[in-house]
């Protein structure tokens, strides 16, 4: 009996109890992962140092050590602060990153929104990945600290710039495969040809590499990491909006960071490189639901590492210059390869 | 006619979606209570985000998920992020502003409860005894069918409209 059928006669609850322990374990396992591989250990390797080393085998428990240090340490709300909306905002930055995991498919069955019903993927994906705004505004505001305060301006004020060549370089992916669908986008690489060769199919980093490109790069303003790491400017700001937390909350923010850059990964593999599907093994094949998930691994791995290496390797954007590569040069961009991809869709 | 008989009679009663219904709009009108009367306009603002997301959650009870997900999108996403960041911008006080709004609330008052007698008489008039049927949720494909070939004309005005808004900002902004 297939996976499959197994699965078809759980009741109704029953697999979405299994598919919600599923999104939990597809976002905090690859954020840790994340931590340890490009945190602790790439980076570290790039910088002739060892790392982490003491805790389990080369380090791999690190993590687990500094995620007990800092459950164990004290909660601080500043005096002045607004208790419940400081407290609250972590949990809106996490929630935001876990209802963006929901619309990722990592196999013909293995998704978390039956992509069967709805066609809504990666619009809904967009919609709530805005939401983190919120979370980080509320951190900034609450704190009642000017540091903070100015974090959460400088991170709203990137954070919107960034979210329209985020889109609309989605929009070209979009009209190329003619759905919003997240498994259609990914049958239709599976499927697709490039001047009537499919043995690739047609991963559209090839025909969108534009997009993917400016994919990577707002993605990469999205998750404030450096060069786009304005808001937490250690040297002018301490930490920006995560100035005043400590403790869980601060670790909920240290989570969401490194979980964000994964579940993005995970986007932008199924848009760019194919999602689940590698040559030779048909997307829809039942092994494909075992497969698939451990392909989406790779596949995040390897485009977290470029964030990574950006990250370490890039000095800061000064403000001006951020805004005006969204506003002047990524969304002029990203438009003229909509009308691009729309005058060929049509041709051919 | 007792209530269980009156369901088995009325086949397509959604027990559920109305249970829901009550529950989300309890939410709504409890939250659009605390965003006027409370003193503070950050929270006023983070209360409206409380609305916003029950008319979302209504529109996914009416089986129209896109609608829903773009009620997220533009106001949550957009708009009531705009207004916080230009809130926190100009005045940001912690704590209650004892100047938020008191000699305006009548004004206020007066036209919301006739914007709310228009909206309703408009409503009632037009539907009457009638009821919505929902029979399928409403797919992608219809909405941008319907935008893109019945109401052509409409959107498109939309757009030059949206435009020409955006346009004027930025001349009214431009200082020099």
């Amino acid at each position: 009996m297939s996976t499959t059928q197994v699965f078809a006669e759980l009741a109704y609850w029953q697999q979405t109890g299994i598919r919600v322990g599923a999104a939990l374990a597809a976002v905090l396992l690859v954020a840790g992962a994340l931590v340890y591989m490009h945190l602790f250990k790439a980076v570290s390797f790039m910088q002739s140092r060892l790392g982490p080393m003491e805790a389990g085998p080369y380090g791999s428990l690190q993590l687990l050590a500094e995620v007990g240090k800092h459950i164990q340490k004290e909660d601080i709300f500043p005096a002045k602060a607004d208790r419940f909306v400081f407290g609250a905002a972590p949990f809106v930055v996490l929630a935001s990153t876990f209802l963006l995991v929901v619309v990722v498919p990592a196999g013909p069955d293995a998704w978390f929104i039956d992509h069967h019903n709805s066609d809504l993927g990666i619009y809904l994906g967009l919609a709530v990945s805005s939401v983190s705004v919120l979370g980080i505004l509320m951190a900034g505001w609450g704190s009642s600290n000017k540091y903070s305060l100015l974090g959460g301006l400088r991170a709203t004020g990137q954070l919107i710039a960034y979210e329209l060549p985020l889109i609309l370089a989605v929009v070209g992916v979009v009209i190329q495969a003619g759905t919003m669908n997240m498994a259609d986008i990914v049958y239709a690489q599976a499927n697709g040809e490039i001047f009537g060769l499919g043995i690739v199919g047609n991963p559209y980093i090839l025909t969108q590499g534009v997009a993917f490109i400016i994919f990577l790069i707002a993605m990469q303003a999205e998750l404030a990491q450096a060069p786009f790491d304005m808001p937490v400017a250690e040297s002018e700001l301490v930490t920006g909006y995560m100035t005043e937390y400590s403790g869980m909350r601060f670790l909920l923010f240290f989570i969401g960071e490194f979980a964000t850059a994964g579940v993005f990964a995970a986007v932008a593999s199924v848009l760019f490189l194919g999602g689940w599907y590698i040559p030779g093994i048909d997307p829809g094949a039942d092994v494909m639901n075992l497969l698939g998930p451990l392909v989406m691994l790779v596949k995040i791995v390897g485009l977290t590492f470029l964030v990574f290496w950006t990250r370490f390797t890039m000095p800061r954007f000064r403000e001006d210059q951020l805004q005006r590569l969204a506003w002047k040069f990524l969304i002029p961009i990203a438009l003229a390869n909509i009308v691009v991809t729309g005058i060929l869709k049509v041709a051919f | 006619m007792s209530l269980l008989a009156a369901l088995s009679a009325d086949a397509d009663l959604y027990v559920a979606q109305n249970v829901f219904f009550a529950v989300i709009a309890a939410a709504m009108v409890f939250s659009a209570v605390r965003v006027v009367t409370t003193g503070n306009v950050v929270h006023a603002a983070l209360w409206l985000v409380v609305v916003l997301a029950g008319v979302a959650a209504q529109f996914i009870l009416l089986g129209s998920d896109f609608v829903a997900v773009t009620q997220v999108l533009v106001y949550i996403g957009a708009v009531v992020v705009l207004f916080l960041f230009g809130v926190m911008l100009t005045r940001a006080s912690l704590g209650d502003d004892e100047s938020v709004g008191d000699e305006k609330r009548v004004m206020a008052a007066v036209v919301g409860v006739l914007l709310f007698a228009v909206m309703a008489t408009g409503l009632i008039h037009t539907y009457e005894d009638g009821r919505l049927v929902i029979e399928n949720p409403q797919s992608v494909n219809v909405v941008s069918d319907a935008i893109f070939s019945q109401y052509i004309v409409a959107f498109e005005a939309v757009s030059v409209l949206l435009l020409a808004a955006l346009i004027g900002a930025i001349v009214v902004a431009r200082k020099d």
